[in-house]
């Protein structure tokens, strides 16, 4: 459903930049199956910047290939899988990171569902309390009587 | 003349929408019934003249009417007539259309059939309907509009996006709409009752069947949006993160949330304010994922304010019914009686969770979609937010309601026994482990997240049995006692246990998709084979075809079982349309069981043709398990406990209950 979706007007403006054919080129992948396995999850997390939400291991477009290339590059040189989305992120910035880091602009984006559980929860503990201490709340002295006389009346 | 026609029925309607949206509140306030009945026979007038002026569209765009500007931008003569049909709403005036013809489709339907409605009630909603058509078809009329002509005519069409040319479109976007249009009626009950500051358990009652129709047909849309997805866009994924998706997926979260909460409502008489609460939210949902989409603001917050006028219209609307009902709820809020009592470990408490859980995805989704609109426009710097943050930050979230699913319709309501239902659990969390520890040794590709993936999926489905067996007392009475029982049990009963292991299924094929998943990227001569998920596939040769309104390179793959049995084949291609200067592939895909072989081409390339092959274990259960939940829902819809007015079956049913214990 991506661009498919409800967003029929958008659908026209993405592939026409990306293209829906094969991203990964066989002639790019390394020889290494470990090294490639790698540079794929990699790719995953890299946003193909021409593209709308696309990562570059799924973009057909110029861009993606480049970064895919280089993103092997890095790797045949020994990066580790940080340092190769640091140095991707030095030379295109964050926007190319799918899923943003941890920072303090970060903070409300990564800390809404621990927020919302919590905060949810609380309510909710809070609501049970409350209510709860209303329900076991003992009989008043007329209702007691009340009782009382009604039990009497049964027997 | 028909297109005038049409331009003018709408018109006609924005002006029955007026008096829809005055008259029967007006009446509902001052006491005149004559008055409030006035909004029956004008939301129906209204939907029909609705009818007509998308009838007159689509006509034009059958005729290839070319002197219509939205037909000229969006269909060709040379099209198959199906796609000119469903052209008429692959484009943002027309969807819009299609939009408010369902909104007045849902308002008809309330005006007909809502009989035993209370009157006043019954003024309310249809008031607050006619307010939300009035505002959708101003916006059609100024913005939007689909009959605008043009002069002179041109001789030929623009043609539809050729990703739009597909069967997927004459299904997808109408059941969408269905669901995200059917929670209006939701939120117009909500507002009504807040209106009215009256809410009681007969209210859960009349609005759970609109509910539930709308998450089935929402459900229903999305499934076949991801389908649609899957074999078009030809690389295999399924669900994407995309705020397109996203804004569908949000009003199905806190749907599916609301319907749980007006369960509790209706037989329990508890959850009143949060229930109201939630089918504001939900349709506020449908109208902000109506807003992300329309406005264009999701490419970019500037592309957004270089033509803001469809955007800042949309915009309004929202800010008003979304702000409007809040502080009608702000302010009516606290006159809404709590209701019945519970303990934490009950059916309502479990009902409680299941909407802290679902609440708390749909506002991570929600943030996570909107960060980076927020992020610009406040700083002026880019990020993005996609699938890797939501598989992050989603499925932890969602595994433990998978887990909590079976418990919850065996907890008794008021004050539940958890080890009790756990007992009762212990034959389908016994299927399900072993299960899982079976899959781990036999598979040798297998992982121990696969493994737990696939029991938790079964653990589902396992449960929703298991609630079934000891609802008809399975094991404690004779066979033909419990046949009686089944045949006896509530229709939504069954619904809910449907539903249940529907989203288990769907659980599986997620799960055994993602981790299981073969693929293998190579380039290929004519005679060469590859092999993938136990099958062969040889590649015999790329020829020419052309189609009605494209051409196209055809790959044709002979696949092989094991032991070389023929299996047929598989037609993979490129296709161009000239129309638009636009290539497509058009995956070839063939379904062995409940798995796939999935083959997209790319390039030729002097070593060979590209080929992507994937083998996608029980791939087809991530939209089987959608139906099953939509027939889950379509099965308690016809429940006659939840129709009103029916109280002669209701008493033998309960006299027949008492007698049986």
């Amino acid at each position: 459903m991506k661009r498919a979706g409800a967003g029929l007007a958008a659908v026209g403006l993405l592939l026409a930049l990306c293209g829906p054919a094969v991203a990964v080129q066989p002639d790019e992948m390394l020889a290494d199956p470990a090294l490639e396995a790698r540079a794929r999850d990699l790719s995953a997390e890299l946003r193909c910047m021409v593209c709308q939400n696309q990562s570059i291991d799924d973009s057909d477009a110029e861009l993606a290939r480049d970064l895919r290339v280089l993103v092997r590059e890095r790797i045949e040189a020994g990066d580790s899988d940080a340092e190769v989305l640091d140095y991707v992120v030095s030379r295109y910035g964050e926007f190319v990171l799918l899923k943003p880091r941890f920072s303090p602009r970060n903070a409300v984006l990564w800390a809404t569902p621990a927020l919302f559980l919590l905060g949810g929860g609380i309510l909710a503990f809070l609501a049970f309390r409350r209510r709860g201490g209303k329900a076991t709340a003992g009989l008043s002295a007329e209702e007691e009587a009340a009782l009382r006389k009604v039990l009497e009346r049964n027997e | 003349m028909s297109v005038e026609l049409g331009h003018f029925a709408l018109v006609l309607a924005l002006a029955l929408a007026l008096v829809q949206s005055a008259a029967p509140l007006m009446g509902a306030r001052i006491g005149s019934l004559p008055l409030m009945r006035v909004g029956e026979p004008v939301a129906i007038t209204g939907f029909a003249l609705v009818a007509a002026a998308f009838a007159a569209l689509v006509l034009a765009y059958v005729q290839s009417d070319f002197s219509v500007l939205n037909v000229w931008e969006n269909s060709h003569s040379a099209k198959p007539l199906l796609f000119k049909i469903t052209g008429a709403w692959g484009n943002h005036e027309g969807s819009m259309l299609l939009w408010v013809l369902i909104l007045a489709l849902f308002g008809a339907l309330v005006a007909a059939f809502g009989r035993n409605l209370p009157p006043t009630l019954k003024a309310n909603v249809l008031a607050v309907q006619g307010l939300i058509a009035s505002a959708f078809l101003l916006f059609i009329l100024f913005t939007s509009n689909p009959f605008n002509r043009l002069q002179p005519a041109p001789i030929e069409g623009r043609d539809l996006n050729p990703i739009l040319q597909d069967i997927g479109l004459a299904i997808h976007p109408p059941l969408l709409y269905l669901g995200y249009v059917g929670f209006s009626i939701s939120f117009s009950f909500a507002v009504a009752a807040l209106i009215e500051g009256r809410i009681d358990a007969a209210w859960a009652r009349w609005v759970r069947p609109w509910t539930l129709a709308a998450w089935a047909f929402l459900t229903g849309g999305i499934a076949m949006g991801s389908y649609w997805a899957y074999y078009e866009l030809g690389w295999g994924g399924f669900w994407f993160w995309d705020p397109v998706e996203n804004a569908s997926f949000l009003p199905w979260l806190s749907g599916t949330a609301l319907l749980h909460s007006a369960i509790v409502m209706e037989k329990r008489s508890a959850l009143k304010i949060w229930t109201v609460l939630l089918a504001i939210l939900t349709f506020s949902l449908s109208l902000l994922g109506t807003f992300l989409v329309r406005s264009g603001v999701l490419t970019s917050v500037h592309t957004f304010a270089s033509d803001p006028t469809r955007g800042v219209f949309i915009l309004a609307i929202l800010v008003f019914f979304i702000g409007g009902a809040l502080a009608l709820f702000a302010v009516r809020a606290a006159a809404l009686a709590p209701g019945g009592l519970f303990h934490p470990i009950s059916r309502e408490g479990a009902l409680v969770l299941n909407n802290l859980l679902l609440t708390t995805a749909a506002a991570t989704v929600l943030v996570g979609t909107l960060y980076p609109l927020l992020i610009e426009a406040l700083t002026g710097e880019k990020i993005s937010v996609g699938a890797p943050f939501f598989n992050l930050t989603f499925v932890p979230l969602f595994l433990p309601l998978l887990v909590a699913v079976p418990f919850g319709p065996l907890l008794a309501w008021k004050r539940g026994d958890l080890l009790a239902a756990a007992q009762r659990l212990q034959i389908a969390f016994a299927a399900a482990a072993l299960s899982g520890i079976v899959s781990y040794f036999l598979m040798d590709r297998a992982s121990a997240f696969a493994a737990l993936g696939l029991a938790l999926g079964l653990w589902l489905i396992f449960g929703a049995l298991t609630d079934l067996c000891l609802k008809i007392g399975i094991g404690k009475v004779p066979p033909s006692v419990a046949l009686g029982r089944l045949a006896g049990l509530p229709l939504s009963m069954f619904g809910t246990a449907l539903a249940h292991a529907g989203l288990g299924l769907t659980a599986l094929g997620v799960v055994a998709v993602t981790t299981l998943e073969a693929e293998s990227i190579l380039t290929m001569r004519p005679g060469q084979v590859a092999e993938i998920g136990g099958y062969s596939l040889t590649f015999e040769n790329l020829r020419p075809f052309t189609g009605p309104n494209y051409t196209e390179d055809r790959a044709v793959f002979a696949v092989t079982g094991e032991g070389g049995a023929s299996l047929g084949e598989i037609v993979s291609s490129k296709r161009f349309y000239a129309a638009r200067g636009m290539p497509t592939t058009e995956a070839g895909i063939r379904t062995f069981g409940l798995s796939q072989l999935y083959v997209s081409i790319g390039d030729e390339t002097a070593s060979g043709l590209v080929v992507r092959i994937w083998w996608k274990p029980l791939v087809t259960l991530i939209w089987l398990g959608a139906l099953v939940m939509m027939v889950g829902g379509a099965v308690s819809l016809f429940d006659r406990r939840l129709r009103v007015g029916v109280p002669a079956r209701r008493k033998l049913a309960v006299a027949a209950a008492g007698e049986g214990a």
